[in-house]
């Protein structure tokens, strides 16, 4: 994956190097359309976040168990739904702007994080539950001091597929005039002049590997050493 | 110390556990013995209640499980199950504050006796208490698990079979660690096993189990000496007399104050006091006591001089603390009928007869 991004910024940047003047030109545009970029992508995974987490600890408590698959079901058919269409569907029922947009890419990272957490949550052994709750844990101090912490590497490990396929997702906002880095790509496109579109599509990419570094970052750091596979 | 009074449990159509009565006095080691799915862990989890009971109920310190919170109740108990389950987000310093922390012991406090606690379990606190689970052997992983359940010191441990997954070398030496940590802290333990010799060696009392019912509650050497019925004794083996060769000590067999002679009495004292006894030989004892040698009636019978003149090493020693089992193997490998019986010092005790041994056998059994 790095290695294929290596790979394309090289060609990009020999690309660049006769544009590099033009593509400086469009340094203030970058920089305004990242904001919204980063604005779009920080909104929704975090909304995502919010709602996902505490959805996928109520799916794997004992007392939901049978619903908990039935939601999966869902959120499983709902995955292979194409982005474009669920952008479509957004815009239909909301409207064009940003709220949409923020809505598509909401549902679009929720899964990931949803299944995530159970899946997390299921794999903590279930003696080890036990274990806490015949040493006199109450059911949140299970939660909070042996679940969460030995499922957390699995649940961040969803929240890093789920930013990578928002931040990848979000220039397809601009079709429903979200906003963001999608305007240049999309422009150059139509007006068939590539510096443009590099302008867009070359931090977009960058940007994906910074998110996917911060949340690897997290990782290594947040998830306690006993079970840490990294270190 | 905890009293279970006509308790059931019932699992939808099935009956886990049928109308038990038990009661397990302080400081006493009950082992809840019986094959698999007879209930033994439903039992037990029914004391901390991880599983309340259909019907019955049950006495911890006098008060009724089912009137007290459940949390408060289980961080009074300690609690070690097969798989272990420490917890591998956190140290083994961490492991085994669990219950103090949820106490809200101070942190110095808690922290200085894990430390306390990993020497009591023969591990070197400068080594382990930083490390994680997962750099630990299974042994060592499960001498943890006791020094967590034993953390804030509760009066009552509730164990399920703690050392089933541990290789049968080092299960002997983690029982007979524990054995001497129980000498010392008097817990009352109920302990889950299906192995009839580890039961043997570690209960005060063994419960046997059958299909959710309590068949047989008494003392090892009464189970091993009456069963109640062909489901116990088979399930005690039938090898169960070889069994009480492991409960019953040197004293219990054998004869004390036995005849002595010293080295410097005459030959003929000797010889007298053999006929006297009707014994084939005599020890001969140093003097302040300690056994030294023997003299045999056929070999000085009408030679003079002294004792110590034709006294011939002893042929067997056991030390009065060991078991029978000892015993008997010394007088088969040496092929001995009898054995002379000394203390830690050396001082002669007394002497132990093959015979000696068949009658502390054949005898009502003893209680404990
Ligand atoms: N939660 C449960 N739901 C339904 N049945 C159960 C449950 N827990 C135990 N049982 C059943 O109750 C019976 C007693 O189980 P228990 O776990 O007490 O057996 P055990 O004596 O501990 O056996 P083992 O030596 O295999 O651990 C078994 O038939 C088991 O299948
Ligand atoms: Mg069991």
């Amino acid at each position: 994956m790095l290695l294929l991004l290596a790979v394309f910024a090289c060609g990009a940047w020999l690309q660049a190097q006769g544009f590099l003047p033009s593509l400086l030109r469009y340094r203030g545009d970058v920089l305004y359309l990242i904001r919204g970029h980063l604005e779009l992508a920080a909104l929704s995974g975090a909304l995502a976040i919010a709602v996902g987490l505490p959805l996928g600890i109520v799916l794997s408590r004992p007392r939901f168990e049978a619903y908990a698959d039935m939601v999966i079901q869902v959120v499983n058919l709902g995955t292979t739904i194409p982005t474009l269409a669920l952008i479509a569907i957004a815009m239909s029922v909301l409207g064009i702007g940003a709220p949409p947009a923020v809505f598509a890419l909401f549902v679009l990272t929720l899964l990931p994080i949803v299944l995530n957490t159970v899946a997390g949550l299921r794999s903590v052994p279930g003696y080890l539950i036990e274990a806490a709750r015949g040493m006199g844990m109450t059911p949140w101090q299970v939660l909070r001091r042996v679940e969460l912490p030995n499922a957390v590497y699995v649940i961040l490990a969803g929240v890093r597929t789920a930013m990578a396929i928002n931040v990848g997702t979000v220039p397809l906002a601009f079709l429903i005039g979200g906003g963001g880095l999608g305007e240049l790509i999309f422009t150059g496109i139509d007006l068939m002049e590539p510096t443009m579109l590099l302008a867009g599509a070359i931090p977009t990419a960058l940007l994906a590997v910074l998110v996917d570094f911060a949340i690897g970052q997290a990782q290594f750091w947040l998830v306690p050493r006993g079970v840490n596979p990294l270190r | 110390m905890i009293r279970l009074d006509q308790v059931s449990k019932h699992f939808g159509p099935l009956v886990a556990v049928d109308r038990v009565d038990m009661e397990v006095p302080a400081g006493e080691v009950c082992v809840l013995l019986g094959p698999s799915g007879c209930g033994k862990t439903t039992t037990m989890k029914m004391i901390n209640r991880l599983i309340e009971p259909s019907a019955g109920k049950i006495f911890v310190d006098g008060k009724d499980a089912a009137s007290v919170d459940e949390v408060t109740l289980r961080r009074s108990i300690g609690y070690v199950i097969q798989q272990i389950g420490l917890f591998p987000n956190m140290t083994v310093e961490d492991n085994i504050c669990v219950v103090p922390d949820l106490l809200g012991w101070p942190r110095r406090k808690s922290r200085a006796r894990a430390a306390d606690l990993l020497e009591l379990v023969n591990l070197d606190p400068g080594i382990f208490l930083k490390r994680y689970p997962k750099q630990l052997s299974g042994g060592q992983q499960q001498r943890i698990g006791v020094a967590r359940a034993l953390a804030a010191d509760p009066p009552v441990l509730l164990m399920d079979e703690p050392f089933g997954a541990i290789d049968p070398i080092n299960r002997e030496v983690i029982q007979d660690e524990f054995m001497k940590l129980q000498a010392e802290l008097k817990k009352t333990v109920v302990f889950v096993s299906h192995d009839i010799d580890e039961a043997v060696k570690m209960a005060s009392r063994i419960a046997i189990f059958r299909d959710g019912r309590l068949i047989q509650y008494d003392t090892p050497d009464a189970i091993l000496a009456r069963p109640v019925d062909a489901f116990v004794a088979e399930f005690v083996g039938s090898d169960r007399t070889l069994k009480r060769l492991r409960l019953l000590k040197v004293t219990d067999a054998m004869m004390a104050d036995p005849p002595r002679v010293r080295a410097e009495d005459p030959i003929e004292t000797a010889v007298k006091l053999m006929e006297e006894h009707g014994h084939a030989s005599v020890v001969m004892v140093g003097p302040r006591g300690r056994a030294r040698g023997v003299v045999r009636l056929e070999a000085v019978q009408g030679r003079k001089g002294v004792v110590g003149d034709h006294q011939e090493p002893l042929p067997g020693v056991v030390n009065v603390k060991s078991d029978l089992r000892t015993a008997v193997s010394e007088m088969f490998t040496h092929g001995l009928t009898w054995l002379a019986c000394v203390d830690d010092e050396g001082f002669y005790k007394g002497y132990i007869t093959q015979r000696g041994v068949s009658q502390a056998l054949g005898a009502p059994y003893k209680d404990r």
